[in-house]
């Protein structure tokens, strides 16, 4: 048994600091997370090599001299891994940021005007949700040149459904209840509705869903550059260092040029995940305990 | 029942004919059909005859209209690569793609299921920690490396299983050929879908048993075999419909990249040819195809919403 500590007087943000940390498997997440960012960011520092540059031999095995061996026009895999790294958190994040943006703002309008602005967007929503995801991305990238920002915007500009549906939900119910109706009788102007109070209510929700956002963008990102619509050589990003693999000799005799990318997606996704996972259990209100 | 059935269809009318238009834009957006007539060897005059010919004269929404004039005929358009019709390419191609996703589809909700339902029922025990760990490892691998992982393993390791392809080259293939060649495609489709529905049945499941009506079956004595099949699952059946209603666009998205990874001769593979190719009418035929499946299989969901769950109509 653990000590039982005093949790009558706490804050919510200790409360929610309590719960995750019950999480185990989200904390081990949480630090490998930072530690796979810290090296991504680090990339320029800890990379023995330029990752574009030839350095070695053709597909040398890992060695002392390279840590994961070489591919197969002679760049360092390691070096080429960090920056993969960098690229694809950097397509997680800013695609993540836009589609956020997108589906809180139409999300608000919907929520809080409803009638027909409401029944349009929804009736939008709908259409957009109705095309398959990937297709409709790897529609757009082979409209629009494929290349590292046309891949964020594109991802950006299709995932936000689900955020929109979420926020107008929460909207919906925060609208009926008694502080947003005192503001209303109060007179306050409804950029303050909207922004200072709906929107603060709203954005534990919002924050859990887009951590399950970023972990599909990743795995999209991944996968449209494993089959040449994504993030274009010679940037090396998770999914393109996997695309050499689709050639049986890869896939056979030269596993360090295969494996380490792929693990190393699943290793950041499943973290995002299990991180998401904490999070909508640390912040849920009516959670307990 | 009927006014709630046709309520549904009459929501699902607009949003078909948006998306008729969604799909008409952008195929405008990628270009006019007349580009790829262009060449020294043509004039200015012939492929101004070719645009009045193919009606490319007229204002935006006539076209539309035009256009959807024969796509109410049937008449999807014609491939840029091949001249063959749109609508008998997809015909074509349709069936190796639906018997991948119906066993895919089969086999995920087999897997999801019971395994969430395990889980809910001995919340917090290894097996739950275990089965909601392994659900998070499922959805969080990329199919297409999860892929390579199996031909790693079964083709090249093992010599087990082959790598691609529906049927032994050079045989007509019988069940058991087809049966083989499916084996790891399906896997990779069921794990990803898996992976998701699991954790969802269980939270589900887990609202269900908290609920006032369980804990009266429970204080009725009836025994935990009772309460759990007889109470619990009939009221998970909602959920479990939602899950496989979510499933459809998945299943359209993870069979392109499936099918291309094990070139299984299915629509995703066509597609991914002409994603590659710049076929713009297949392309669009095909997106329009899979969102009026999604729609329609949204409406089916919803109707067996009703079925399983009377209270949903008074809403």
């Amino acid at each position: 048994m653990t000590k039982k500590k005093d949790i009558t007087n706490e804050t919510y943000m200790q409360t929610v600091l309590r719960r995750f940390r019950a999480h185990r498997l989200a904390k081990i997440s949480l630090v490998v997370f930072v530690v796979l960012c810290a090296a991504a960011l680090l990339a320029p520092v800890i990379a023995p090599y330029d990752p574009d540059e030839i350095v070695g031999a053709f597909s040398a095995p890992p060695s002392r001299e390279f840590l994961l061996g070489t591919d197969q026009i002679g760049r360092d895999v390691f070096s080429r891994l960090l920056y993969a790294t960098r690229v694809s958190l950097l397509v997680g994040v800013l695609a993540t940021l836009i589609s956020t943006v997108i589906g809180v703002v139409l999300g608000l309008i919907a929520g809080y005007f409803g009638g027909v602005a409401d029944m349009i967007l929804m009736r939008f929503t709908d259409m957009v949700m109705s095309f398959p995801y990937i297709l409709l991305v790897l529609v757009a990238a082979a409209i629009f040149r494929p290349g590292l920002w046309s891949i964020i915007l594109i991802l950006g500009f299709v995932d936000w459904p689900g955020v929109a549906r979420l926020v107008r939900g929460n909207v919906l119910s925060l609208r009926e209840t008694n502080f947003v109706k005192g503001n209303l009788v109060a007179g306050m102007p409804l950029r303050h509705i909207l922004f200072s109070e709906i929107l603060p209510n709203t954005v534990a929700p919002i924050l859990v869903y887009a951590t399950s956002v970023m972990a599909l963008s990743m795995l999209d990102e991944a996968a449209l550059s494993f089959l040449g619509m994504g993030v274009q050589p010679p940037t090396a990003s998770l999914g393109n260092m996997l695309n050499g693999a689709q050639s049986i000799t890869v896939l056979t005799k030269q596993p360090w040029l295969w494996l380490p990318p792929g693990i190393l997606i699943v290793v950041l996704v499943i973290s995002i995940n299990f991180i998401g996972d904490a999070l909508r259990d640390a912040l849920d209100p009516s959670g307990g305990k | 029942m009927t006014k709630y059935i046709l309520k549904r269809i009459l929501i699902a009318i607009p949003v078909l004919i948006g998306i008729t238009v969604i799909d008409y834009a952008i195929m405008c957006l990628a270009g006019s059909p007349l580009e790829m007539l262009q060449g020294p060897r043509i004039s200015e005059a012939a492929v101004e005859a070719k645009a009045i010919a193919l009606g490319l004269d007229q204002p935006f929404y006539v076209q539309y209209f035009v256009w959807l004039g024969q796509l109410l005929q049937g008449n999807l358009g014609y491939s840029i690569k091949n001249y063959q019709p749109v609508g008998e390419m997809i015909a074509s191609h349709l069936g190796p793609t639906l018997l991948l996703m119906g066993v895919s589809l089969v086999v995920s909700i087999l897997l999801a299921v019971p395994a969430g339902i395990y889980s809910a029922i001995h919340q917090y025990s290894k097996g739950d920690y275990t089965v909601v760990t392994l659900s998070f490892l499922g959805s969080s691998i990329p199919g297409f490396f999860l892929a390579m992982l199996l031909i790693y393993l079964f083709t090249v390791k093992l010599g087990w299983l082959p790598s691609g392809g529906m049927t032994t080259l050079g045989t007509n293939g019988g069940f058991l050929d087809v049966a083989v060649h499916m084996v790891m495609p399906v896997i990779v489709l069921a794990v990803s879908m898996a992976g998701t529905n699991i954790r969802y049945i269980r939270s589900a499941v887990l609202e269900i048993l908290q609920q006032d009506y369980l804990r009266t079956a429970r204080a009725k004595g009836i025994g935990r075999f009772l309460v759990i099949n007889k109470h619990a699952l009939r009221n998970a059946l909602i959920p479990i419909v939602t899950v496989i209603g979510m499933e459809i666009p998945v299943l359209f998205g993870g069979s392109i990249i499936v099918e291309e990874v094990f070139s299984w001769p299915g629509l995703g593979l066509m597609t991914m040819t002409a994603i590659t190719n710049r076929d713009y009418p297949v392309i669009m035929g095909v997106c329009l195809l899979s969102a009026v499946v999604v729609l329609v299989g949204n409406l089916i969901t919803d109707i067996l919403y009703a079925v399983a769950d009377p209270t949903i109509q008074l809403q």
